[in-house]
């Protein structure tokens, strides 16, 4: 097949981003986590004292929580948390030209692209190498339109009142124990305004990359849609590839103000030692629109369930959702819908692919409160599984109280057929871009919502990863 | 003798971990350019012939040959067969959701190419629609997903239409009549009868059920399968004698030899 040549000659069928530029931070933090290490990456960012005092606090509600043992299996990332660095700092400053940038940072880039994204004018690229934003630029028309679209770190310095107005109103420090991990320790992610009326027509594009061995890795997104606003934002993750354990847990906050709508795109490909937990939570109010769409690859185990609590009236929220569990991955992926106030509506759809030994979870929850007349859920899961020992399970949870709602749950689950297989060989494909193609069709209806290059981009993806899955 | 484009020597064939056998020593020859069909009761053999010939991994050959061109294609894998040029119609397609017409022939098509090229995908798209214009199809049926929600007619003229773009030397016809009303029946047929008579070095063998497709296909011979072995060849005119008689008279000319 001449694909399958083009990727042997390309030297893909390892992990195709799993290379290293030589790490030479400015500041490394010491492995574990103490007060002593939050007090440094507060004193590092030079933050004001309520957002100390918030780490403190967050740390102490972290370490007053249990591990989850509702989920995956985290016992490994337990037993190594005192190995993993909470803080990585490669630069003092926040890069605005890409001149600025230094040469072995420009390297990970090239060989991810980015600037060949810049070049198509993809518009805002903040690239996250590290802990810190090293790469960021907006366009001029976003600054005229009072469009924000800063790091994290700069959000809530020159905007502080805003910041402080928002940040983790959405996501509190006492909702999970990773959502209190990442309130101590955050570093790094975006800060997002949209003012009230304005299109952005240009998605805003973020690229995040973890490259350092053992780190973890704490971003912070908060955005803020504000009424009538339209906006489409997009995050792409990449890691490398290293032996020990590696962590990831991100907290997202989305506010969708009346008569908002928002996207929220990530396709996320971690290397096989990665822990991703991450909580990401969108408040939706009156007659606006939120939809998520969540792609996961990669990972040793991804715990993650986009959230819409749909609190105004006519509220609607979508998730939409991929995951591809490889051999030994774990991805305990799906959704979460409350519909607090009538005529809200809401769409799940999730497709996993397992393969090997992988297993794919989908949990759920859609809650309807008392009082959300005429609310109307559906869920939608369906599962393909790629040979004999590949797993998936479905924890659909749903709590209804309220009489006149309407829900709606379907799960499938296939396997590729020897008779979908046949059917495609005596066509003239061998086995490997037969079975390619089924997961293509099968991810479909997901990836043709996403951007041309971000479905390409997913479709190579999951065909480097299911690389020897047959013969 | 002059090389066939298919010949079947003495084949035995059963499903893949089972002991009986359904195939018990087929004999059959189709030159370039002509239109077998092959007939029988149910059960008879004739779809696992099929099945055995496009090279299905649920079967098992026991004995025999199966020579494409002088081939033994036995050894080669269902779409090394099917870039040597041979094509099965299915009696059942698989349904592909997700994944349209014109993009399953477009990488059937670069399969055909050797390593590293690519079709253009203008002359490609063009090569399609030449192809559902000869059919009649409309153009809008290429970005429907592979057989997915297809009625029994659609599936068909899906399987007709797939031969036509992959232009291949045998076609392997498994009852593509089957499940058909009168009229789709007749497009199918009028379908199959535009590629032969497009390619006159085409060769078909047709498997069917029922006379009523041999009323629009003339067959240049007509075989009887019974009990996993051809028992009758002739011409056109066996497949009247066998709507007429039915098949009785040869299961007891069967039992005789």
């Amino acid at each position: 097949m001449p694909q399958n040549e083009t990727i042997e000659e390309l030297g893909l069928d390892e992990y195709k981003y799993g290379f290293v530029t030589e790490d030479k931070p400015v500041f490394k933090a010491v492995p574990g986590l103490s007060e002593e290490i939050v007090r440094q990456i507060s004193g590092h960012k030079d933050e004001p004292e309520w957002m100390l005092e918030f780490r403190l606090k967050a740390l102490e509600v972290y370490e007053s929580k249990p591990m989850p043992t509702w989920g995956g299996d985290l016992s490994t990332l337990e037993a190594t948390l005192d190995e993993i660095y909470f803080y990585l700092k490669p630069q003092e400053q926040m890069e605005r030209s890409w001149d600025d940038v230094p040469q072995e940072i420009k390297d990970t880039f090239e060989k991810l692209g980015i600037p060949e994204a810049e070049r198509k004018a993809l518009a805002g690229v903040g690239a996250q190498y590290e802990s810190e934003m090293v790469y960021h630029s907006l366009k001029e028309q976003w600054d005229e339109q009072g469009v924000i679209f800063e790091s994290i770190e700069d959000g809530l310095k020159k905007h502080p009142e805003l910041f402080r107005k928002h940040f983790s109103t959405i996501v509190p420090t006492q909702d999970n124990k990773f959502a209190a991990l990442n309130s101590a320790v955050w570093s790094g992610g975006s800060f997002v305004y949209v003012p009230k009326g304005v299109k952005v027509d240009i998605p805003l594009q973020a690229y995040f990359r973890v490259n350092a061995e053992k780190m973890g890795q704490f971003e912070r997104t908060l955005i803020i849609i504000d009424e009538g606003a339209e906006a489409h934002y997009i995050e792409g993750c990449t890691a490398p590839v290293y032996t020990t354990e590696s962590f990831h847990s991100g907290v997202i906050e989305i506010i969708v103000n009346k008569g908002a709508r928002f996207r929220y795109t990530t396709i996320q490909n971690w290397s096989n030692n990665m822990y991703n937990l991450v909580t990401q939570r969108a408040m939706v109010h009156e007659d606006a629109k939120m939809e998520w769409l969540d792609g996961n690859l990669g990972s040793k185990l991804t715990m993650k369930y986009p959230s819409c609590y749909l609190v105004g009236e006519r509220a609607h929220g979508e998730i939409l959702s991929i995951a591809y569990a490889g051999n030994g991955q774990h991805q305990d992926t799906g959704g979460k819908v409350v519909h607090a106030a009538p005529h809200t509506t809401s769409q799940i759809t999730s497709k996993s692919i397992s393969r090997g030994e992988g297993r794919a979870s989908y949990r759920g929850l859609c809650k309807v409160y008392d009082g959300a007349k005429g609310a109307k859920s559906n869920v939608e899961c369906d599962a393909l599984l790629l040979n004999e020992t590949s797993r998936t399970d479905t924890y659909p949870y749903i709590e209804i109280d309220e009489n006149t709602a309407s829900i709606g749950h379907e799960a499938t689950v296939s396997k590729v057929g020897d008779e979908q297989l046949f059917y495609l060989m005596s066509r003239g494909l061998d086995e490997a871009e037969a079975m390619a193609m089924i997961v293509r069709g099968f991810i479909e209806p997901v990836a043709k919502e996403l951007p041309l290059e971000y479905a390409i981009e997913l479709n190579r993806l999951i065909e480097l990863e299911m690389e020897g899955s047959v013969g | 003798m002059t090389e066939a484009l298919l010949e079947i020597r003495d084949l035995h064939a059963r499903v893949e971990d089972e002991e009986i056998e359904i195939l018990r020593g087929v004999d059959l020859r189709v030159e370039e350019g002509q239109v077998h069909a092959l007939m029988g009761p149910n059960g008879s053999g004739k779809s696992t012939l099929a099945k055995v010939i496009a090279g299905h991994p649920g079967y098992e050959v026991t004995a025999g040959e199966v020579l494409f061109r002088g081939e033994d294609v036995l050894e080669l894998e269902p779409d090394e067969r099917s870039r040597a040029g041979i094509f099965l119609a299915f009696q059942y397609p698989a349904e592909i959701p997700g994944v349209s017409i014109a993009n399953f022939m477009r990488t059937a098509a670069n399969a055909r190419l050797s390593d590293g090229e690519e079709m253009d995908i203008f002359a490609f798209q063009r090569r399609l629609m030449e192809k559902m214009a000869l059919l009649k199809m409309d153009e809008t049926f290429a970005t429907r997903y592979v057989n997915d929600g297809f009625s029994g007619g659609e599936k068909k003229r899906n399987e007709v239409l797939q031969m036509a773009v992959l232009e291949p030397a045998l076609a392997v016809m498994d009852e593509t009549d089957s499940g058909l009303d009168i009229d789709a029946l007749r497009i199918v047929s009028n379908g199959i009868n535009t590629l032969t008579g497009a390619d006159d070095k085409l060769g078909v063998l047709l498997i069917t059920h029922y006379k009523r497709i041999l009323n629009y296909i003339q067959p240049d011979h007509v075989h009887v399968m019974m009990d996993g072995r051809i028992v009758e060849s002739g011409g056109a005119d066996l497949a009247d004698k066998l709507e007429a008689q039915g098949y009785d008279w040869l299961q007891e000319a069967g039992a005789a030899v």
